[in-house]
């Protein structure tokens, strides 16, 4: 610096018309960054969906219970291994589809946000899977007993689930605001068709197990192909028998079964044709798309969630690893961005035992 | 520029870093806020915030160590004493929010139970054992850290924006990534 100005400005020398002008500049400048983080941030939309809103529907409508998901509460640890055939190595090169066994971790639950619920055969079951290959990658996913989803979008999804959830004050499901969803949402009308005519299995261990959304497989050639999988049980299938009604009769039943075997399932890959659609959770691919059997799922130990780490673990569905990808189903990231905000607020909270307790695993 | 005992700018690879790290993590604010509050967005830029979190921790430490190795510009006399306090600390702030943002959010992870994943096949191993209450903690922890880094952002450019257009001693030569003669009066390099 050089000369007499370079001295330490004055208030008084700043105080004219141009050093004002380029001082509310500055201003302007940081309120419009200050502005865009805000507007990123969601809190100038505050009416577009976010995670937190859509999991703050599940406490409106299931109550908080401290510790649990917000969704698929009641649940209970197992754990077995995967045995890959090689088969499905042609469509991905991911690890886990090399011949070979790699170690598994799941939960088996009931779709809902009420931790103790009494087990109903009409309630949606599912199973969540951890696999966990030799080179450190993992493939989480969550199934469940449905072979399609009621909605496309995660937007439907919420509206779907409030239209019904039965009034917490009169126990009853609004039958107008459903005729009224179902009215804007043929997708949705279509796919509870489907699904009433498909009735639930008697319980956790003869259901089948659908991965709803679909994926992309990438294969060591870079070649990627839209694929949807499920498990398909080895267990005889029977359907539900209405007059067992015990509170938690579900996962006795699965508890008593794993003790005497090993479950198992098949896992199935559905590969999609060009033009099938990799962002319709609702609709079902044609029946004549090849599925190719990738290897057995075995399920040999159960655990309650008191004590097994499923209990703080995140199933999200994108966490897969390299020869599986994540497509442009709004479903998939809408699983992700929700999954985390439950797991961040249940990992805070104070635990409470599980419905399905250690003794009950025990017995 | 010739060489002298106390030099106009800081060295070539600290200006590098600081707008290269500028640019890096404004975007990852605006990632991290816009992530958190989208259904739709938000494994896409979630697979970006990872990466792009790892190579900000990278640049961080060497901007660092560069920081400590080499000799920084002295300030103008414009800068009064008083001032001179709250631009160490500001800047001994800021290193710390570039190093533990990061830091805490690989912690996060690994505290979740999450695979710390890169890229392809490309993962980073958990820096803490599985641990859910601290999981709670740390991704509390690091919002707070994203907003005060924010801040910290918004005042550092008002700060030098103020010293460039209202007192024009030219203080933003001494970081511009091209070579800046002494200041003029007018201060505009």
């Amino acid at each position: 610096m050089e000369g007499s100005e370079s001295k330490i400005p004055t208030p008084a020398s700043l105080l004219n018309a141009a050093s004002l002008g380029r001082l509310a500049a500055i201003g302007v400048l940081v309120v419009v960054i200050g502005g865009l983080f805000l507007y990123a941030g969601g809190w100038l939309t505050p009416h577009e969906l976010t995670p937190a809103g859509l999991v703050n529907t599940f406490e409106h409508l299931n109550g908080v219970h401290d510790g649990f998901r917000r969704n698929h509460a009641k649940g209970v640890g197992v754990t077995g291994y995967f045995e890959s055939n090689g088969q499905g190595q042609a469509l991905s090169k991911a690890q886990v589809f090399q011949p070979g066994r790699v170690p598994v971790i799941g939960r088996f639950a009931l779709a809902g946000g009420m931790p103790f619920a009494g087990d109903t055969p009409q309630n949606v079951r599912s199973l969540a899977l951890l696999l966990k290959s030799g080179d450190g990658e993992e493939w989480r996913t969550g199934m469940i007993n449905i072979p399609i989803f009621p909605v496309n979008n995660p937007r439907d999804f919420q509206k779907f689930l409030v239209a019904t959830s039965p009034d917490p004050l009169t126990g009853k499901v609004d039958g107008a605001a459903v005729g009224a969803f179902l009215g804007q949402h043929p997708e949705t009308a279509a796919a509870l068709k489907i699904l009433g005519g498909t009735p639930p299995t008697s319980g956790f261990s003869d259901a089948p197990y659908y991965g709803l959304n679909a994926f992309r497989f990438v294969n060591a050639k870079g070649e990627s192909t839209p694929v949807r999988w499920w498990i398909k049980p080895d267990q005889t299938t029977t359907t539900a028998d209405a007059s067992t009604t015990d509170k938690n009769y579900l996962f006795d039943a699965v508890i008593a079964q794993i003790h005497s075997a090993p479950l198992r399932w098949h896992l199935m890959v559905i590969v999609g044709q060009p033009g099938d659609s990799t962002a319709q959770a609702a609709s079902q691919w044609p029946a004549d798309r090849q599925q190719i059997d990738v290897g057995t799922v075995t399920i040999d130990a159960i655990e309650s969630e008191d004590t097994s780490p499923v209990r703080d673990i995140n199933f999200d569905p994108t966490i897969v690893p390299d020869g599986i990808s994540v497509s442009d189903d709004p479903l998939l990231s809408a699983r992700a961005a929700a999954y985390s905000k439950s797991f961040t607020r249940r990992e805070g909270e104070k635990k409470t035992p599980s419905a399905v307790s250690t003794a009950e695993v025990q017995k | 520029m010739p060489t002298s005992t106390s030099p106009t700018q800081f060295a070539l690879l600290s200006r590098i870093l600081h707008w290269l790290m500028a640019a890096a993590l404004i975007a990852m604010l605006f990632i991290g806020v816009s992530m958190v509050s989208s259904l739709g967005d938000y494994h896409r830029l979630l697979a970006i915030h990872r990466p792009l979190g790892i190579t900000i921790l990278i640049l961080a430490l060497i901007r660092l160590l560069t920081r400590l190795l080499t000799k920084a510009p002295p300030l103008p006399p414009t800068v009064p004493p008083s001032e001179r306090v709250i631009l160490k600390i500001s800047e001994a702030t800021m290193y710390l929010l570039f190093i533990s943002l990061p830091l805490v959010g690989w912690a996060m992870l690994s505290a979740g139970h999450y695979p710390i994943v890169m890229f392809g096949s490309v993962h980073l191993p958990p820096i803490l054992a599985p641990r859910p209450e601290l999981y709670a903690t740390l991704r509390k922890t690091h919002t707070v850290l994203a907003y005060l880094l924010f801040l910290a952002f918004l005042a550092h450019m008002s700060g030098v924006l103020f010293h460039q257009w209202v007192i024009r001693d030219g203080l933003i030569g001494r970081m511009l990534p091209w070579a800046v003669r002494p200041a003029k009066e007018e201060g505009r390099g």
